[in-house]
């Protein structure tokens, strides 16, 4: 059965997933797009965030909203202090060192939380309110899917708006399009990427905690869902929001099919997919500016 | 462009050309230094000082050798590659699955079998990947191994899959010298003589003209394209190499654990031997030596008893190298060597 309510709740499904991957992976995008970075890290400041967001809602009892407030707030202050003190010694070094120093982050996250918090898998049940099924009028579907959608939704839009609209935003597309003649027009690149960078990993922190319900969440995390984040930003293109969004969606989408028609290695499809894609369009498929 | 100036002892009517300084330099490049037979007698001095540990020795020499293919390609050509375990993983499937089903095993043979589907994956992953450069090449390579390693678990009937292919069995080498998984000596003297082998076989290729524009190719692209290098057919060809090279470690590795399991091609094989030739120092031959060792024996004698101390003090020194150190061990090393040099000098 594909047809009718099966292809309504497949594309529920695929699409709750999918705004997960964008939620996380939008911010690697934007850095990697501004400074060429090679952080293999990020899916690191994800795991931190969704382990702040989760503990203080098991252990301390705080509400869903706040303590993804807290996780955004506090995943951004560490992430801007790490770009300050370590990330912004590598710019100009070469991709080895940018792959080997971010590979050593992500151990030391992992060991930091197997050792401070324990290597078993941290529960996550969504706040009363998304529990349960809700009636959409022409399918009934998981509340809490419905409820990433929106938020999904929301975000995009939101950072949409933020990259086209608003001077900030101007600024990131003009230095991903050149940093040098964004540079000479005395846009400060430095100041702007730590921002980018602590807002993206505060994205990622959100995505870490939003997912937590079906992605799971143990100290391996920043290592297991690495390669969906690297691939959905290669595959949607560096520096670009409505590409990663597109790409997410169709990783989300295609991984949630396959995992249900073709449980055993069916991500082979997607691995597949995304060489195919790079080989055709190896800036990306959503890559604005061919340069 | 300043080049277009003659070098002064070109111009000096003294000085001929054989003699200039860069001329002589270039010529004695290649040559035997006085400390490069070091790693041979030590490796051999491990053998009659160490027998209790000749396992992981020839686990040690194993890496080395994989290590080793990686420079030649990452080091050297600057092929940013995150998938080389696709090649280890080609080359021990190779070997496992002709010796499994009885088609073919005799030690050798089957590593040059295993060399020429490794190179062959190489040859053709080369050819439509080397087209791309940076993160686009990572993915890449990546996905391309993590598609052998999705392959390889599919096709469970034939691999089997998770749990590999137990128990082959491997003929004596020459009918004589046999395969003892508890006193493994000939696989530590077989192993050091492969990657006795395969180490000539590189430092031929590097310091040969092809490698001279392999590392052309590296510092700036653009440029060996500009003077009329065939930039592609030189990467996909070193790739290719590199593959074969890889590919035969893969086959020593399937025949001296006599099993072949997906860990040959995991983005943990490949992550692995990727830290390992940066720690050493990448694009200087010794690096893959240095590296594995440093790496092999910390985390034989930690990784087993504090696994999560080891991981946390193994990212926290690849931090410190990569912020600190950019060349690795040897890198350390020879600006020190440098430092006391001119500390020298001028009393």
């Amino acid at each position: 059965m594909i047809f009718g309510v099966d292809v309504a709740s497949i594309l529920l499904g695929g699409l709750s997933a999918g705004m997960v991957l964008f939620i996380v992976s939008v911010g690697l995008s934007v850095t990697m797009g501004l400074m060429g970075f090679v952080n293999l890290a990020h899916g690191a400041f994800a795991m931190l965030g969704g382990y702040v967001i989760v503990l203080a809602m098991n252990r301390l009892g705080v509400g869903f909203v706040p303590a993804l407030m807290l996780g955004f707030v506090v995943t951004a202050a560490v992430s801007f202090v790490f770009e300050r003190l370590l990330y912004k010694r590598l710019y100009r070094a070469g991709e080895l060192d940018q792959v080997l120093f971010t590979i050593g982050l992500v151990f030391v996250f992992i060991a930091g939380l197997t050792i401070i918090v324990g290597p078993e898998t941290q529960p996550f049940t969504p706040p009363a309110a998304l529990r349960g099924q809700v009636d959409l009028g022409f399918t009934q579907y998981r509340a809490y899917s419905i409820f990433l959608i929106v938020v999904g939704i929301v975000i995009v839009v939101g950072l949409w708006l933020g990259f086209e609209r608003t001077r900030l935003g101007a600024q990131i597309r003009a230095t991903v399009d050149n940093r040098r003649m964004a540079e000479s027009l005395g846009i400060n690149v430095d100041r702007l990427f730590s921002i980018t960078f602590a807002f993206g990993s505060g994205m990622a922190a959100l995505g870490g905690g939003l997912g937590a319900e079906f992605l799971g969440l143990d100290p391996q995390y920043a290592l297991k869902y690495l390669v969906f984040f690297l691939i959905v930003v290669s595959v949607g293109g560096l520096g670009t929001v409505t590409g990663v969004f597109y790409a997410s969606i169709l990783i989300g989408v295609l991984d949630f099919v396959l995992k249900l028609y073709l449980p055993k290695g069916g991500t082979i499809f997607i691995f597949a997919l995304t060489i195919l894609l790079l080989l055709w369009r190896p800036q990306g498929l959503f890559k604005r500016t061919e340069t | 462009m300043s080049a277009t100036a003659a070098p002064s002892g070109l111009t000096g009517p003294a000085l001929e050309l054989s003699e200039h300084p860069a001329a002589r330099m270039l010529i004695g490049r290649h040559r035997l230094r006085w400390w490069e037979p070091t790693p041979w007698i030590l490796a051999i001095a491990f053998y009659f000082a160490f027998p209790s540990y000749l396992g992981f020795g020839t686990d040690l020499l194993i890496t080395i050798l994989f290590a080793l293919s990686l420079d030649l390609a990452l080091g050297y050509a600057g092929i940013l590659t995150l998938g080389h375990a696709a090649f280890f993983g080609a080359g021990a499937y190779t070997v496992g699955l002709l010796a499994f089903n009885g088609v073919w095993s005799e030690p050798i043979t089957s590593l040059i079998l295993a060399a020429v589907v490794a190179a062959v994956v190489g040859f053709a992953s080369g050819l439509v990947l080397l087209r791309t450069t940076g993160l686009t090449l990572l993915m890449l390579t990546l996905c391309t191994m993590l598609l052998l390693e999705e392959g390889a678990n599919m096709a469970h009937e034939y691999t089997g899959g998770f749990d590999g292919l137990p128990s082959l069995s491997i003929p004596p080498i020459f009918g004589i010298f046999e395969f003892n998984p508890l006193y493994p000596h000939t696989q530590y003297i077989y192993s050091l003589v492969v990657l006795f082998v395969g180490f000539l076989l590189v430092r031929a290729l590097i310091y040969s003209p092809f490698g001279q524009s392999l590392t052309g190719i590296r510092e700036n692209m653009l440029r060996m394209h500009a003077v009329g290098s065939p930039v592609r057919w030189r990467l996909v060809t070193c790739y290719t190499i590199s593959a074969a090279i890889a590919g035969v470690a893969g086959g020593l590795w399937a025949q001296t654990n006599a099993y072949v399991n997906l860990t040959t091609l995991s983005l943990d094989r490949a992550a692995t031997v990727f830290i390992i030739l940066i720690l050493g120092g990448y694009g200087r031959l010794y690096g893959a030596f240095v590296g594995a060792v440093a790496y092999m024996v910390l985390s034989h004698f930690l990784a087993r008893v504090y696994p999560t101390a080891w991981q946390l003090g193994l990212g926290l020194l690849l931090v410190v190298i990569a912020l600190f150190a950019r060349n690795g061990i040897l890198g350390i090393s020879e600006s020190l060597w440098r430092r006391i040099q001119t500390m020298r000098r001028p009393s």
